[in-house]
């Protein structure tokens, strides 16, 4: 007769490893698919239309290692930074002055809406006929193209502050820095990077048609190049650099919003 | 009963005070405070009692410098808290119904916010903010952040925030409202005793005949609009008899 053995309980060590291979397994699924059918694609279609992915890794890599290229991504990545960094500037100085004046509010907003609606195309042909220097015309097309949402998003996270935390830090008579720095800044923070997470995404599809017009270097000239030369897969390894940069900017925003709202209570159960 | 003192030795002076919100004459105008005359005198703990929407919060924002009144003088050691806003800094301290705790800090870093704008070091204002948590039985709650804490350890660290700054007026908006009542007990039995161990002069706002009695050593009753309807002064001294009528004619002129 044999003797039942208690189910022994898998160490939470484990079970831990199994649920972060389980998450990433989750997060990896549909890019292994799309990989799959891609190279699956390859098989089939000549190499202007689907390039096998191998040939794309390599060209990547010949991306990275070559100086020129790598340059190249550089100058768009600069783009997109110098770009986001002076639309968040100029963004939160209006924001700050909506705020503060109905009346600027009043006369800016309408501005501001119009401005949203003016696509991205028509601010690279302004920038061409308004302005000669190439680099000043990239930075004017991604100021104008991200301005609205980062004054519209600092604005709303202005106006969302609490009153009675405001009224709180105001009874101890601050200082118009000190001001900023206890109260201003942390209740606005969330809202800054959630606009830049947004903005990011926006940015690196406008800076390409920017560098397309008038630039001789970058992601959207070498593009540009690659469409020129019916080289897809050139094309696909010039996107995913803009991409992968993409991804590394989100994940620092990530990395920072983790460490800067530790306070947040969490709930044990999710919306 | 009534307390009499001129305004030169008043800690706090409010003459002839009336606040009208909207626009004064209009139809949406709505007198919230009018021609209050009131003076409290340094020492003095005053309960201002009063029914939900009497003006009684008006009154606070007004003597806090928060709210400026619409006509009238409102002097709090001799200036004025709404014109003069930065020489009050470190000299008069709020706790506030709700804790208000600024969410992304931790209790003392909470409590070490009035220091901060007296510009004290951080080695000084960590050390007061420190004390004033253990005064308070928060040792060991210190790196909390408030949503760690209970809504009465959390009442707490308000009040530690507003001792730390050794301010000599501290204004009271119903800080006790919301907890239970031995909580709140507790916390008000505290509350008094550092008050009177630290000689502030101190303005309670509350709708609570039993607390007023608890806390102030004066209660100034109000009708709406914010106008004194009854002005009474004891200390420890007086009766539980005496404190009995007191209460009886406090709950007479509220019925009112």
């Amino acid at each position: 007769m044999s003797e039942a053995v208690p189910h022994a309980e898998p160490p939470q060590a484990t079970n831990r490893l199994l649920a972060a291979i389980k998450r990433a397994g989750t997060s990896v699924l549909p890019f292994v698919v799309v990989i799959l059918l891609w190279q699956f694609a390859s098989l089939f279609f000549p190499r202007f239309l689907f390039p096998s992915l191998i040939d794309v890794f390599w060209r990547c890599i010949e991306i990275f290692s070559s100086g020129a290229m790598f340059a190249d991504v550089l100058a768009t990545v600069l783009r997109i930074l110098a770009g986001l960094a002076g639309a968040f500037i100029v963004g939160g100085l209006l924001a700050l002055a909506m705020v503060r004046s109905r009346a600027v509010d009043n006369f800016l907003s309408p501005i501001l809406s119009l401005f949203q609606g003016i696509p991205a195309l028509s601010w690279v042909v302004f920038a061409i006929i308004w302005f000669h220097g190439v680099e000043f015309r990239i930075f004017f097309i991604m100021v104008m193209t991200t301005l609205p949402s980062f004054t519209f998003q600092v604005l709303g996270a202005l106006r969302a502050m609490s009153k009675d935390l405001m009224e709180m830090v105001f009874s101890f008579r601050p200082t118009r820095m000190k001001l900023f720095r206890v109260m201003i800044a942390p209740a606005i923070l969330p809202d800054i990077l959630t606009a830049w997470k947004v903005n990011l995404g926006n940015a690196s599809r406008v800076v390409v048609v920017a560098e397309l017009v008038g630039a001789t270097g970058g992601v959207g000239y070498q593009l540009l190049q690659q469409q020129q030369l019916f080289d897809m897969a050139g094309a696909l390894a010039w996107t995913l650099q803009l991409v992968f940069f993409v991804l590394i900017v989100q994940g620092v925003l990530t990395l920072i919003e983790n460490t800067a709202f530790r306070y947040r209570a969490v709930s044990e159960r999710a919306i | 009963m009534r307390d009499s003192v001129t305004p030169i030795e008043a800690a706090i002076h409010l003459g002839h005070v009336s606040k009208v919100f909207g626009k004064p004459g209009s139809e949406a105008a709505y007198r919230a405070v009018d021609n209050l005359d009131l003076d409290v005198r340094p020492g003095q703990m005053l309960a201002l009692l009063g029914k939900t929407g009497c003006g009684k919060s008006t009154i606070f924002n007004m003597i806090a410098g928060l709210t400026e009144p619409t006509s009238g003088t409102v002097r709090v050691s001799g200036r004025d808290p709404f014109g003069d806003f930065d020489s009050f800094r470190g000299k008069m301290a709020i706790v506030f119904q709700g804790d208000r705790l600024l969410p992304w800090r931790t209790a003392l870093q909470n409590v070490e916010l009035g220091l901060e704008m007296l510009d004290v070091p951080a080695t000084d204002r960590q050390a007061t903010a420190q004390l004033w948590l253990t005064k308070l039985g928060l040792g060991g709650h210190e790196h909390d952040y408030p949503h760690a804490l209970s809504g009465g350890m959390r009442q707490r660290v308000s009040i530690a925030r507003a001792f730390a700054t050794n301010a000599n007026i501290l204004l009271c908006d119903e800080p006790f409202s919301a907890l239970d009542e031995s909580t709140a007990g507790r916390l008000r039995a505290e509350f008094v005793r550092l008050v009177k161990e630290n000689g502030k002069t101190a303005v309670f706002i509350t709708h609570s005949i039993s607390e007023a009695l608890e806390i102030g050593d004066r209660i100034v009753v109000l009708k709406r609009p914010a106008k004194i309807a009854y002005d009474v002064s004891f200390d420890s001294d007086t009766g539980k008899e005496e404190r009995e009528l007191i209460r009886s004619r406090i709950g007479e002129v509220l019925a009112a």
